[in-house]
């Protein structure tokens, strides 16, 4: 026990501490981390915060940014609500941070690049910079685009291309059904689906184009009743968090057995739940290959996560690697923080990722230009499987940065 | 389109009772004490992680039993040790504290589990396709989701009207000072039935859990639901429960299925809506799509016509 005297001084002190630290040199570099915490998305936003805190670590542990500095990520809850989102913006921005990063749904990105916009031309001396590492809605580099965001993910057209190449190879795939969360991103991976078959499988048919609420469904057994009917040979969904985790325990009590073409069905429970079902049916579009690692580096960070969380040990995100990684690279080649020094570093700027890929940040519309992968899962030859189910995502084929890449309606307003 | 209204019938029984052994709690609760208990769903969601911890330890079927019995005894003592307290403050009090409770509970749930997915399983013995029609499989574990329920709905039936207990509760819903003069401790009922509802809200999650999902947001997609349930059934009725459980189950799975719009029907009948119509958002929104808001429109055309509920007795 302390003793009064003692706790006055413990309180003094660590009132100057607190005082004293905005002056020192060596305060961190702070990241807010806007995205859900809790809700049926929580899952998602938390081991995305635990990936983003991950990688600040291991920046931080070889000599951090501006010689010294470290990067802190700071979580604010935005219960996947535009409007809460909207409320932390403005509480982060009061406690001086410059740097945001958010991915959880393309609606709360829609709200955020406007306001981030919006904000920096009225307060250009507390400038934010938006790094949004998920949400991939096409009209955030087209024609919403905006100088302060940045997006670090293949949006959705990128991703639809390279699933419906996959499609393709099929000759006797005949009818197709789509099915997504009512909201930007679910009707932009259902129009991009329904325009790529147009253009290289007219012959197959869009049995069914479906949109059901995000989050709000309990039992998606109706669903697959009605895909099952429809007689559909194969699935494409942008499904995500509780919503995919939903759909393939569903498809799987129904014994569903027919390909999914998916954005994100895996991890938090979703690989378990697909289990042994879903082997060489379900197929996902993504960034940064886990099997193999493809190079050493990225192999022993990937199990340093799993040595330092080994519970939830699944690193994911893997575009949160190069999110925080370009920063890093950005703060250091502007030799500030100030969020329009970083933007300009961050445009054009190619970077290497963990796993071997080129990427560079295209200038003209924010959209990192990136070699998009098809994975495949499976239980063999997985070196990093996921939710400890045995179960992992084997790299199936590579789209080159070149191949993948989208033209862009963009004409950037630079401040 | 047999296959569809037949899997669409059952997915609707299996929601409707997991409905139902939510919302009998929360009637009783509702109608004895005039407590509208927003911590229900949270209550529902501990079950299931109780169980999940349980099945993980010593399997599944203890867990069935032992975590709904955990969460009676949490329910009894929220009501013993704080609803009782508040409740001469009035209904307001009582309802602001309930809705402290379910935060308390939801947050402190994910504190002990952690925010991911749990991958809380159906046992080994029950994870088969029971039959097969027309390539859909119908797994043996929903079968036995709507056995439980069936189980529950009779014999809360029997000890309602055929017990003395249950004589002593209906007496003591309407006519609670008149059971206290005849000597009998209506407190203690109270803390019975609060503990009893609970545990059958316990219960569904232990049993919805491995369907449904076990994750931080299963008390919230529940939770505005079971009020609906039992608005529309009527306050008290546990009958009523029971019917307007099963037509939101229904409703909502059959809504899925039907694909038509306002366009379509306006279509039917030789109206021709022009596509840049300012209303055309409205027209062509889907049966389908707003499945989900059919249950709240329902709950506003009963309190609209039929205000004491389908088989109520009295005003909300």
């Amino acid at each position: 026990m302390i003793d009064r005297r003692q706790f006055t001084r413990l309180a003094a002190a660590l009132a100057v501490g607190f005082v004293a630290a905005p002056s020192l040199a060596a305060d961190p570099v702070r990241v807010a981390f806007i995205d859900p915490l809790s809700g049926p998305f929580a899952a998602v936003g938390a081991s995305g915060l635990k990936q983003f805190q991950f990688i600040a670590n291991e920046i931080n542990k070889s000599g951090g940014v501006l010689g010294g500095r470290k990067i802190e990520v700071i979580g604010f809850d935005n219960k996947i609500s535009p409007k809460e989102s909207l409320i932390q913006l403005k509480r982060v921005i009061g406690d001086g941070i410059q740097v945001i990063v958010q991915g959880n749904s393309s609606g709360v990105a829609n709200a955020l690049t406007d306001a981030v916009a919006k904000h920096n031309e009225r307060e250009p001396s507390k400038r934010v910079l938006y790094l949004n590492y998920s949400a991939v809605d096409p009209s955030l580099t087209n024609e919403k685009c905006n100088y302060w965001h940045f997006r670090f993910d293949a949006n959705a057209d990128m991703k639809m291309n390279a699933l419906t190449d996959v499609i393709n190879t099929d000759k006797k795939m005949k009818s197709i059904y789509i099915i997504g969360q009512d909201y930007s991103f679910g009707k932009a991976v259902a129009a991009a689906a329904v325009r790529d078959l147009g253009l290289k499988r007219p012959d197959i048919k869009i049995a069914g184009n479906e949109l059901h609420p995000i989050g709000k469904v309990k039992d998606f057994s109706p669903y697959i009743a009605k895909i099952k009917a429809s007689g559909a040979q194969a699935v494409i969904t942008g499904n995500w968090g509780a919503d995919m985790l939903g759909l393939a325990k569903a498809a799987n009590d129904a014994g569903l057995e027919i390909p999914f073409y998916t954005y994100y069905a895996a991890a938090n429970g979703i690989t378990k739940a697909i289990g042994a079902g879903g082997v060489d049916k379900v197929r996902l579009v993504g960034e940064g290959a886990t099997n193999p690692p493809l190079t050493a580096e990225w192999r022993d960070v990937l199990k340093r996560f799993r040595a330092k969380y080994p519970d939830d040990r699944d690193f994911t995100q893997t575009r949160i690697a190069n999110t925080l990684q370009m920063l890093a690279l950005a703060i250091n080649k502007a030799k500030s923080t100030e969020p329009a020094k970083v933007a300009a570093a961050l445009e054009g700027m190619r970077y290497t990722t963990y796993w071997g890929d080129v990427v560079t940040m295209r200038a003209s519309d924010h959209q990192l230009q990136m070699p998009v992968r098809i994975f495949v899962h499976t239980n063999k030859n997985i070196e990093f499987d996921i939710d400890h189910s045995g179960y992992g995502l084997l790299t199936e084929s590579t789209v080159s940065a070149h191949v993948a890449s989208t033209p862009t309606t963009c004409k950037m307003q630079r401040p | 389109m047999l296959e569809l209204i037949v899997f669409s019938l059952l997915n609707g029984l299996v929601y409707g009772l997991l409905l139902f052994m939510l919302s009998s709690g929360l009637t009783l609760i509702f109608s004895m004490m005039g407590v509208l208990n927003f911590a229900h769903a949270s209550l529902y969601m501990l079950g299931a992680y109780l169980a999940y911890t349980i099945s993980l330890k010593i399997g599944f079927w203890p867990g069935l039993i032992i975590a709904p019995l955990l969460v009676g005894v949490v329910g009894a003592l929220i009501e013993r040790y704080g609803l009782r307290n508040v409740h001469r403050y009035g209904h307001v009090a009582e309802l602001i504290f309930t809705f402290g409770v379910a935060f308390l509970i939801e947050e402190s749930v994910q504190l002990v589990w952690g925010r991911q997915n749990v991958d809380y399983r159906e046992p080994e013995i029950l994870s088969f396709p029971l039959f097969t029609l027309w390539g859909t499989d119908f797994p043996a574990y929903k079968a036995f989701m709507l056995a439980i329920s069936v189980a529950i709905f009779i014999a809360l039936l029997l000890v309602l009207t055929r017990s003395r207990v249950g004589l002593i509760i209906q007496a003591a819903i309407t006519h609670p000072n008149q059971v206290a003069m005849l000597g009998h401790n209506v407190p203690l009922v109270f803390t019975g039935v609060f503990g009893v509802g609970s545990a059958l809200a316990g219960l569904a999650g232990v049993i919805a859990g491995p369907a449904l999902g076990t994750f931080p947001g299963m008390a919230a997609v529940l939770g505005s639901i079971v009020f609906v349930v039992i608005v529309v059934g009527g306050l008290g009725s546990l009958a009523g429960a029971f019917v307007a459980s099963l037509l939101i189950g229904m409703l909502q799975t059959f809504a899925v299925a039907v694909d038509y719009s306002l366009e379509d029907l306006f279509a039917a009948v030789g109206i021709t809506t022009s596509k840049t119509s300012a209303l055309i958002d409205l027209y062509t929104v889907t049966v389908a799509q707003i499945g989900p808001i059919l249950p709240y429109l329902l709950l506003v055309l009963i309190l609209i016509f039929r205000p004491t509920g389908l088989l109520g007795k009295r005003e909300v």
